[in-house]
């Protein structure tokens, strides 16, 4: 057992090595488009709207596509008020706050990580990013429980609670909902698998290092 | 070959014969039916796929402009312009009811979209009205009718109009009426020659904002101007206006006006005519500045044309004048340049009041045998041009230059104008034609003795032109304007940040009622699927204004607001605030609801408006009569 925690003892002591910083510093770039590019996406088809109503989520905003003949968002919350479902308002979302923040605050450990150089320090950041990253999906999914089931009970179309679906594809009324990650989704996963790389990386470097 | 093989042959060719053979339609049609099948080819645009061009066709005494597409022939849709109409509330809202000042109808006669260059820039449709004297633009960028000129001062009958000049500087007005002027002077019937005067008029047009305002007038002999047209390139300073009946007879005109073999073509220099205005050799008449001939010379010239001619049409290189005249066989071609030496040189073989009559030998190029009653002239990209002929119902194609007749079509029936792709411009496209027929017996099913007009689609790229199609309108398509699809970029939703209306509201919070006095405002929002507010609360006698806001963002939604038995029917685009005005003088509970069909709640979008009076309950609520003539 001793010897167990002194092996931890000494993998979380040790020094990552230049290839893993390198790494480190791809995956903090790799963040820096979850600012622009949405994380995920919905698109919602039926006959009166072939080409698709189109909702994208940002890590700061909520926004859908928009034309001179359509903004899909308004579109939306027009018909979802038939079945009393709340209109869909960023102000509703403290996600768009905190999002931002923390990815911000994971960009700044990682350089942090890059100049003291400790696994430790490495291993809090991959594990505070990995709960990030599912805590944003739960509390997402979490959003679309609570608009599919706080339903007016007002409404002039009465519809059973339902969750809007997080990933794949649905039939809700005449529309074909299709609901998927998105490019700052794909980022943020990039990172993540970055982190563990480097990690991986420096841990075998580590054991080198041992006889010596 | 065996005599049994042979005999399989012929058997087989008479087969073949007989299946692609002739057919005998109810209309005396004997179409191969090949050629069918290749129209339908031609015409048939799947559901679902776009025409290839808008084609804007006067609605006449409807008052209205039709749009068509082509090659479907397929009516789209219908812009209201001189008459009021409910299917889209025009007429109704306090802004389309000023517009209109009152008339409750107009004759809309030759559209003319504007030009950059002298080709269509699809910026502006504009409309002439032959009954009370006005001139319409329509934006082509959401296809609504922005501005209704007049009535115009002097003019009387705006017939020969509106045509455009090469670069919208001007659009063509004039009488087809003469009058004793100003408007409101009485002279006896038998003083005509000498005491009616015509017009010919340039009304302006802002090159930013399309906005029409009165150019120069001309006073004209008491000659019926009928038609015109713009010059372009060489011709491009010049208007043209054709006229009968330069006998200046009375009574009778179809015998008084047709016994001279030749009356004219008024050509204008229109920079001429605005240097006289600025230099103020004008005098005012009818609060109009006009320009008399008599006293400023180069303005205005005179050339005669066979005979009682209709129209005048400027061929796209802007070199020939071609004069249709309806009662000889001839179509008569002048040369600018001719024309312009005759001036230079004082050619002239005469003067009616002052203006000068140029020689007729001197300054036309050719009389070209088209047919009976040649009418208007289109042209095409390889120098043809295309000349409708109402007495023999055809349509003959010549060639400018050979002036040689190369080909013939019949059409159903009695054509009066016809509209070639962008065939008035200098790029005409040469692709299609049709042929505005006034009398359609016997081509649809019958629908009673108010017959509709046949529009007919022509296939003008061959050698031979081809019959595509018949379709139908309601009275009366005059002139039409066709133009490339894709020069037309329509909005179809008006932006919310575009609004600018001080008393649009765009959240339901914002939705009330205010009263001051015996006035009320009400600021209402339409959205799938309600009216808010949904009551109105007023008092008999009160002034009731409603501001009503559609605050949809997508194509389509539009909402409308019927008023019960108050004669009111408004509707408003996305995005729209329209103003509805009325006295509330009937007491009781009046419904309002949603006439424009919206969503699967539409029949639910309504309301009350409730008037509390002290009166006796009326058993009869007659239409207000005023509200009718406001």
């Amino acid at each position: 057992m001793q010897k167990l925690l002194d092996k931890a003892g000494t993998f979380f002591d040790t020094q990552i090595d230049l290839r893993s910083r390198v790494i480190i510093i791809v995956a903090s770039v790799v963040l820096l488009p979850t600012y622009f590019v949405p994380l995920w996406n919905m698109t919602l088809y039926s006959n009166q709207f072939p080409d698709g109503l189109v909702l994208n989520i940002y890590s700061s905003k909520l926004e859908g596509a928009k034309t001179p003949n359509r903004d899909d968002l308004k579109e939306i919350n027009a018909l979802n008020h038939y079945i009393g479902m709340r209109a869909l308002k960023e102000d509703d979302f403290t996600e768009f706050k905190w999002i931002p923040f923390v990815i911000g605050g994971v960009i700044l450990l990682a350089l942090r990580v890059i100049v003291l150089g400790a696994m430790s320090k490495l291993v809090d950041l991959f594990v505070l990013f990995t709960y990030f990253g599912l805590f944003s999906l739960w509390t997402f999914y979490h959003k679309l429980y609570l608009y599919g089931h706080e339903l007016d009970a007002t409404a002039a179309v009465k519809v059973a609670p339902f969750t809007p679906p997080m990933f794949g594809h649905t039939t809700l009324a005449n529309f074909e909902v299709y609901s998927y990650p998105d490019w700052g989704s794909y980022c943020m996963a990039l990172a993540a698998l970055l982190l563990l790389t480097a990690i991986w990386l420096s841990r075998t470097s580590s054991l080198k290092q041992k006889p010596a | 070959m065996t005599l049994r093989a042979a005999l399989l042959m012929v058997l087989a060719a008479a087969l073949v014969a007989g299946c692609g053979g002739e057919k005998k339609g109810r209309g005396g049609r004997s179409d191969a039916r090949s050629d069918i099948q290749e129209a339908a080819l031609r015409t048939y645009v799947a559901p679902g796929d776009m025409d290839e061009y808008y084609l804007f066709k006067s609605g006449g005494h409807s008052g209205q402009v039709y749009i068509y597409g082509v090659p479907s022939m397929r009516h789209l849709a219908t812009i209201p312009v001189f008459t009021p109409y409910p299917a889209t509330g025009y007429g109704f809202d306090k802004e389309s009811k000023e517009m209109l000042g009152g008339y409750t109808w107009g004759d809309a006669h030759h559209p003319s979209l504007s030009e950059t260059n002298g080709d269509y820039d699809g910026r502006w449709l504009f409309i002439s009205d032959n009954a009370n004297n006005r001139m319409a633009r329509i934006d082509m960028r959401d296809f609504k009718t922005k501005q209704i000129f007049g009535p115009i001062p002097n003019v009387s009958g705006n017939h020969c109009s509106s045509f455009t000049t090469e670069n919208t500087e001007y659009i063509l007005a004039g009488s087809r009426f003469s009058i004793p002027l100003p408007k409101g002077t009485y002279e006896k019937v038998e003083d005509y020659a000498t005491k009616y005067k015509g017009v010919v008029a340039g009304i302006a047009v802002d090159p930013k904002t399309g906005t029409m305002s009165l150019g120069w007038e001309v006073l004209m002999p008491p000659f019926d101007y009928d038609l015109g047209d713009a010059g372009k390139g060489p011709s491009k300073d010049w208007g043209f206006w054709t006229c009968y009946n330069s006998e200046r007879a009375t009574g009778k005109l179809e015998v008084t006006s047709t016994q001279k073999d030749r009356d004219y073509v008024a050509a204008v220099n229109w920079p001429a005519a605005e240097k006289a205005i600025r230099d103020g050799k004008f005098k005012m008449l009818g609060g109009a500045k006009v320009i008399d001939p008599k006293d400023v010379e180069g303005v205005v010239y005179l050339l005669p044309a066979a005979k009682s001619p209709h129209g005048v049409d400027v061929s796209p290189d802007g070199k020939y004048i071609v004069a249709s005249g309806k009662l000889q066989s001839i179509t008569t071609v002048f040369n600018i340049e001719k024309m312009l030496t005759a001036i230079q040189k004082t050619d002239f073989t005469g003067n009616e009041d002052g203006i000068p009559v140029l020689n007729y030998d001197a300054i036309k190029d050719a009389e070209v045998n088209v047919g009976l009653g040649p009418l208007h002239t289109q042209f095409d990209d390889k120098g043809y041009a295309y000349t409708s002929l109402f007495v023999e119902s055809a349509i003959a194609k010549w060639k400018l230059g050979t002036w040689e007749v190369v080909d013939k079509i019949p059409v159903s029936y009695n054509i009066g104008h016809l509209c070639s792709s962008e065939g008035d411009t200098k790029h005409p496209t040469g692709k299609y034609l049709v042929a505005l027929n006034k009398l359609s017996h016997g081509r649809h099913l019958s629908v009673g003795p108010s017959q509709p007009e046949s529009s007919q689609l022509i296939d003008i790229e061959g050698e031979k032109m081809s019959l595509l199609y018949d379709a139908f309108t309601e009275p009366e398509p005059h002139y039409a304007q066709m133009i490339k699809a894709d020069k037309l970029k329509p909005i179809e939703v008006y932006p919310k940040e575009e609004n600018k209306n001080p008393k649009a509201i765009w959240d339901v919070k914002d939705a009330k009622t205010v009263r001051s006095g015996k006035n009320v405002e009400v600021y209402m929002l339409a959205v799938r699927s309600s009216f808010e507010p949904n009551t109105i609360d007023v008092n008999k006698g009160d002034k009731v204004t409603i501001y009503l806001t559609n605050i949809e963002q997508t194509t389509d939604e539009l909402h409308g607001f019927g008023l019960n038995d108050y004669n009111i029917n408004v509707v408003v685009d996305p995005g729209e605030t329209k103003t509805i005005e009325f006295v509330a003088d009937r007491q009781g509970v009046f419904p309002f609801y949603c006439t424009n069909f919206c969503s699967a709640l539409h029949q639910e979008m309504q309301g009350y408006l409730l008037v509390k009076g002290s009166g006796a309950v009326s058993s009869l609520h007659a239409p207000d009569k005023s509200l009718a003539t406001k």
